[in-house]
């Protein structure tokens, strides 16, 4: 099966190569290809890298472009322009790139694989984020999802029984799986709430083991979705 | 008579000697409101222009309009790659496959390279960027002979640049210093007036 591949633009070469670096983690065989720096290995931003790397990232399923700035948005979409099923977002660089993998990871399409992108500015529990990038991005398909969730999801209670909890791992296998399902999957631990599909904002709910997360979730395959959390979870998440 | 793909060749080697010549001016400018590498990046730029240019002789104004864009593209760098690329992307299709270009031709090229650069960069009037040089020098541009549409161009596009020093920047590098970007040039805005103020003085030869 081809996955979207993604495309980090950025200013500078160490940039991007960073935050692939973060993605690749969590979302082993998604193909995400830095495009940072001039082509004399200075600041900026080299269109001819970027058309290269949206090259190399197409394995059929599409390329979401993420970039950081000014003129890296610029060649982007230039890139974006002359090349069909590629995909420009702004999100923000890091945790869009990461919630991209983890979503190309699971499968998703190209649409899907933007969406989550975009998501991930909406990290329940962190004002700070919300707040920062409220102006600045594309908010639209956040909130018609939002808008379009029922009311009373079916909700459980898992218990955490691995060592780190719902860390960096698990929470990747966790979104990974939710990407999946035709559901919304919200993780409540505390007053803290996060979206089962984003992988930091699970991991900022900052549950260990020993914890208690609620599970609630809503959509066709909301039953599934609890059943494959608690799944996991009894697995201790393969640690 | 109009301007040939042979006069726009001279015109671009004489915009090219411009910005070497500013190209600390511009970088200067850009220091103090942005990253400092606006003389740098547009110095790259039509270096590569020049090397462009003696490599292949395109023989329509088109044609030479189009290498300049896709040269800028490449080498720029910075936003100022993108934006004048596809100002001359944009100036090349408008001026179709004319061998020479008449006063009117020159007016829908600057007109199609504005509109290249708001498609691009989004910026309006007033947001202290190089549409404020160029915005004003679209609108003097007119004129029976090339000589004076590009004076009158110039000359605007160089009071526009000036008068993005009281503006308070909202696009590019300079909008992340808010109140501070007041009371120092836009340097894309006085690049835009250095090109219009060479091709000019060509013009006028
Ligand atoms: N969105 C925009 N619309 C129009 N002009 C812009 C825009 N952004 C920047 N500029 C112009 O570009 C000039 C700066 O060009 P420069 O080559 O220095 O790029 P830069 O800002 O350093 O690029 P980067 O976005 O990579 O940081 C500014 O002075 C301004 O005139
Ligand atoms: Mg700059």
């Amino acid at each position: 099966m081809s996955r979207v591949g993604l495309v980090v633009v950025s200013h500078s070469a160490g940039l991007a190569a960073g935050v692939v670096e973060v993605a690749a983690q969590m979302a082993p065989d998604v193909i995400v290809v830095p495009a940072g720096g001039t082509a004399d290995g200075g600041i900026g931003t080299d269109f001819d890298a970027v058309a290269a790397a949206l090259d190399r990232a197409e394995s059929g399923a599409g390329v979401v472009l993420l970039y950081d700035l000014g003129s890296a948005r610029m060649v982007a979409e230039m890139a974006v322009e002359v090349t069909e099923g590629a995909r420009l977002v702004d999100a923000p660089l890091v945790e869009g790139t990461v919630a991209a993998a983890v979503a190309a990871q699971g499968g998703a399409d190209l649409d899907d694989v933007a969406h989550a992108a975009l998501e991930a500015v909406e990290v329940p529990g962190g004002p700070v984020v919300a707040e920062g990038v409220a102006g600045g991005v594309d908010i639209i398909g956040s909130q018609s999802i939002a808008a379009a969730q029922p009311t009373a999801p079916a909700e459980v209670v898992v218990p955490l029984t691995n060592e780190i909890g719902l860390h960096a791992r698990p929470a990747a296998m966790v979104a990974r799986a939710m990407t999946q399902l035709d559901a919304r999957v919200t993780v409540r631990y505390g007053d803290a709430t996060a979206d089962g599909r984003s992988v930091l904002a699970l991991m900022a709910l900052g549950a260990r083991g020993g914890d208690e997360v609620h599970v609630s979730a809503t959509g066709p395959q909301a039953d599934e979705a609890l059943q494959t959390f608690q799944d996991l979870a009894a697995r201790d998440f393969d640690e | 008579m109009g301007c040939t793909a042979n006069d726009l060749v001279t015109a671009l080697k004489a915009a090219a000697a411009t910005i070497e010549e500013h190209r600390v001016e511009l970088i200067q400018l850009d220091r103090v409101i942005g990253d400092g590498d606006h003389g740098e990046n547009m110095d790259r730029g039509f270096k590569a222009v020049l090397t462009a240019l003696d490599a292949n002789t395109p023989d329509t104004p088109a044609a030479v309009l189009k290498l300049v864009a896709t040269t800028l593209i490449s080498k720029v760098g910075g936003a100022a790659g993108p934006l004048y690329g596809t100002a001359f992307l944009r100036a090349s299709t408008a001026v179709k496959d004319r061998a020479e270009l008449e006063p009117a031709d020159l007016t829908e090229a600057l007109t199609a390279a504005l509109g290249g650069i708001v498609a691009r960069g989004k910026a309006e009037p007033g947001d202290k960027t190089m549409v404020d040089a160029l915005d004003p020098a679209v609108r003097a541009a007119k004129g029976d002979t090339a000589t004076e549409l590009l004076a009158a161009a110039a000359a605007a596009a160089e009071t526009g640049a000036d008068a993005t020093v009281p503006l308070v920047a909202r696009k590019g590098r300079a909008s992340y210093l808010g109140e501070r970007s007041a009371g120092h040039m836009d340097p894309g805005a006085r690049s835009t007036a250095l090109l219009l103020r060479a091709f000019a003085e060509v013009a006028a030869r």
